[in-house]
């Protein structure tokens, strides 16, 4: 070795179990703090040999699995039972036991992986990632067949005679001193690493072509997709007519679903009216849907007046005598049935919306024909507001 | 290898444990017979849940052994013999056996035949729940057990004085058979004791669910008997904190196995949502049998596990003694939470009674006394083991 490189450390090989557990013991009483044995597996007993005090690697597992428990249980409740609550299975929104495989198997990912990394970024000393005892005669020989320990120089107590007779007296199979090299620096855009990189990739393209596009298709592993069970839109040999879906019984309803009466009657007024009061909710209520379903043709304020004007039979202002004098059941009966070329809106507006427009709509139209004295009125209670 | 290489001396065990041992019998006996008299069901039902305690500690330990030879094991050596003390409760299971044939009327409602005869699932599950051959079943299983018990142990006695390694591999391939025959009668172990309760209930995987009880209850008196005779002598001084933590992390797996096959059964049942299967649990939710399903979470899984989950915790003599008796305890009240919920007049919720707390007393009397007999008739470690070195060389 030359003379321009750092020293190290001294080491020493065994050929024996045995030896290097007595050695162990033998250097961690002489009360050095900076060394370190290599073998080739774990050898038992070699923890109690080195005096090495219980490893604190556990406690990165037990925060890291508690992470992920927390993580799992946390995404779980807030994506199913809080931000978006889905029925599943006739389940509770917050389904704990359908939820504890995911977290078991995240608390234990997390738990691993982040030890591994922990246990890595501590051997290396991260950003590092490499280590002086890599690539030499003596990590060559104690990953295969010899047993060994380092001294490093930095020790508080080395002194190079000293170590050299204590390690002579262990009777070790020999001494290597070992010498700090240059830092290789592996460059990022090598053409090897590249071509590494463009192989990979290709391999996993490939790899995930034929799972998902043959491998799905070839026979133990179609046998999720192609079940007995009869799905719908198809064929069924259970009935006559061979179809697979069945219509309802006469006379069922959706589960949750009210039907409206009065279709066919020309003017339900009588048994309509509208349970809404017109309070501040309400009338938000009533301008946010207004204006999403109903503004495209009437126009933003009622007046008929929207882009669509003059492109089809025009749609009527909501400011005629004939609609003021509309009743609250009628525009209802309208929106729910369609009328003319306008179609029903009873799928995008449940019941409860509908009065709410309607309620909107009384206000546009009294904005519109309101007389002097009303906005006399509002002007002087707007004073008053303000000078209050 | 002869006894003074070993550096063993046998000693007899003390008086005082016998004397405990009967002072327990008698008392569970004299206060279980008031007890049928008293009340005949819940006595049945008491009974019940100690005999299957005793088959788990029995038939467990007899599975242990097994494990040992199968999987050619060294650690577990030493102490193999106080496992085959344990197994040696097979012979009485037997004859205790019997008042449990007497009572049936009062557990299982399938042996009424005007019952069964108005019902139509217990006309179809007839052909396997009947009395002839239940009574049949329940015998030939324990004749089964018996008989590799018996070669088992009897080989392992002659092996004391001859040495002779051949038995070591008589008793590998007898192992191996027993193993899938435990299997198969460990589970009709289940089904028919526990599980025809309520017969119209059905799981499949109950036995495996008893099973892991089972394991883990065996592992407990274990962990106790090795313990506490460790520290007053009577085993090898060569035995160290890794063969109690071997112990203690073999309890802790299979008490993570438990909770695992648990779960299996109550989620796959509580998936489906299927009412002739979710019966069984809606009468564990039922009134305060509630208090008593959630904190068989608590007791069975939660608590051990913190106990036994840090490195040193397995190797404290006095932390293992606790999780073992907390585990006895655990499986018990496993016991207790199958079975009694199912019981006449239990329906609705848990009443309070005396005559739960007789039948352990009498069950653990009884073991200590067996225990005692064997264990002062033969070595208690196998001093002619041609493993036992390794055995006591071993090291984490």
């Amino acid at each position: 070795m030359s003379d321009k490189n750092k020293l190290y450390g001294l080491s020493a090989l065994f050929s024996r179990p045995d030896d290097i557990i007595k050695a162990a013991n033998k250097i961690a009483n002489t009360g050095y703090t900076n060394w370190d044995v290599h073998t080739p597996y774990p050898v038992h007993g070699m923890d109690n040999a080195m005096k090495l005090k219980p490893s604190k690697l556990g406690f990165v597992t037990l925060i890291f699995g508690l992470t992920g428990m927390t993580t799992a249980l946390l995404l779980a409740w807030f994506t199913n039972s809080f931000d978006f609550p889905l029925v599943i299975g006739g389940k509770a929104f917050f389904a704990l036991p359908a939820y504890i495989p995911i977290t078991f198997e995240l608390t234990v990912l997390l738990g691993t992986v982040i030890t591994i990394i922990a246990m890595l970024s501590l051997f290396f000393l991260l950003p590092n990632n490499n280590h002086v005892l890599h690539d030499t005669e003596y990590m060559k020989k104690v990953s295969v067949d010899h047993y060994g320990l380092v001294i490093e120089c930095i020790d508080p107590i080395y002194d190079g005679v000293k170590v050299k007779e204590l390690l002579r007296s262990l009777n070790p199979v020999s001494i290597i001193p070992i010498y700090e090299k240059e830092r290789v620096r592996y460059p990022l855009f090598e053409p090897k690493f590249i071509t590494f990189l463009i192989s990979v990739a290709i391999t996993v393209s490939i790899g995930t072509y034929i799972l998902l596009n043959k491998l799905m298709f070839i026979v133990p592993f179609n046998w999720m997709m192609e079940q007995d069970k009869i799905i719908p839109q198809s064929r069924s040999q259970l009935f006559n007519d061979e179809r697979g879906m069945r219509t309802p019984v006469e006379g069922s309803i959706a589960r949750g679903f009210i039907p409206y009466l009065y279709k066919d009657i020309e003017e339900p007024v009588s048994y309509l009216s509208n349970p809404l009061i017109p309070s501040e909710n309400n009338l938000i209520l009533g301008k946010k849907k207004y204006l999403t379903y109903c503004s495209p043709c009437h126009g933003n304020y009622g007046d008929g007046d929207s882009r669509l004007h003059g492109q089809f039979p025009n749609p009527p202002t909501l400011h005629s005598n004939r609609i003021r004098n509309f009743e609250d059941g009628r525009i209802y009966h309208v929106i729910t049935n369609g009328r003319n070329i306008m179609p029903s809106y009873a799928s995008q507006v449940d019941r409860g919306e509908r009065w709410a427009i309607i309620n909107y709509i009384r206000v546009l139209q009294k904005a519109k024909n309101a007389t002097e004295s009303e906005l006399e009125m509002i002007t002087k209670e707007n004073n008053q507001d303000v000078s209050n | 290898m002869s006894q003074t290489d070993l550096n063993y001396q046998k000693k007899e065990l003390p008086k005082n444990l016998n004397t405990i041992g009967f002072i327990l019998l008698t008392i569970g006996v004299v206060l279980g017979v008031v007890a049928f008299m008293v009340d005949q069901t819940r006595a049945s039902f008491n009974y019940l849940l100690s005999y299957t305690f005793l088959i788990s500690i029995a038939v467990g330990a007899l599975f242990l052994v097994a494990l040992e030879y199968v999987t050619n094991a060294d650690w577990s050596v030493p102490f193999r013999r106080i496992v085959e003390i344990f197994a040696g409760l097979i012979p009485y299971l037997a004859i205790l056996v019997i008042p449990l044939l007497f009572s049936m009327h009062d557990i299982y409602h399938w042996t009424h035949e005007d019952v069964v005869a108005q019902d139509e699932i217990l006309q179809g599950k007839s052909a396997y729940l009947n009395i002839p051959f239940f009574i049949t079943r329940v015998f030939v299983m324990i004749g089964i057990w018996y008989l590799f018990y018996f070669i088992l142990s009897r080989n392992s006695i002659k092996q004391d004085s001859t040495g002779d390694q051949a038995l070591t591999k008589i008793n590998i391939r007898l192992s191996a058979v027993f193993i899938p025959v435990f299997a198969v009668t460990i589970s009709i172990t289940a089904f028919d004791w526990l599980m025809s309760v309520n017969p119209h209930w059905f799981s499949t995987i109950f036995g495996v669910y008893y099973f892991s009880g089972t394991v883990i209850a065996v592992l407990a008196a274990l962990t106790i008997a090795v313990v506490l005779l460790k520290e007053k002598g009577y085993l090898h001084s060569r035995l160290t904190g890794d063969h109690l933590y071997s112990l203690g992390a073999l309890m802790f797996a299979f008490l993570v196995f438990w909770a695992y096959i648990a779960f299996c059964q109550y989620l796959l049942i509580w998936y489906a949502d299927l009412p002739e299967e979710t019966m069984w649990y809606l009468q564990k939710w039922t009134g305060n049998w509630k208090i008593f399903s959630l904190l068989l979470i608590i007791i069975h899984f939660v608590v051990p596990f913190i106990a036994l989950l840090s490195h040193p915790a397995k190797m404290n003599p006095k932390r293992l003694i606790f999780v073992s008796v907390w585990l006895l305890f655990a499986h018990l009240y496993d016991l207790y939470w199958m079975v009694m919920p199912e019981m006449p007049g239990l329906e609705n919720g848990y009443i309070f009674s005396w005559i739960d707390f007789v039948f352990p007393v009498a069950a653990v009397g009884f073991v200590i006394i067996v225990f005692n007999m064997k264990a002062n008739k033969e070595n208690l470690i196998p001093i002619g083991d041609p493993k036992l070195k390794r055995g006591l060389d071993f090291h984490l």
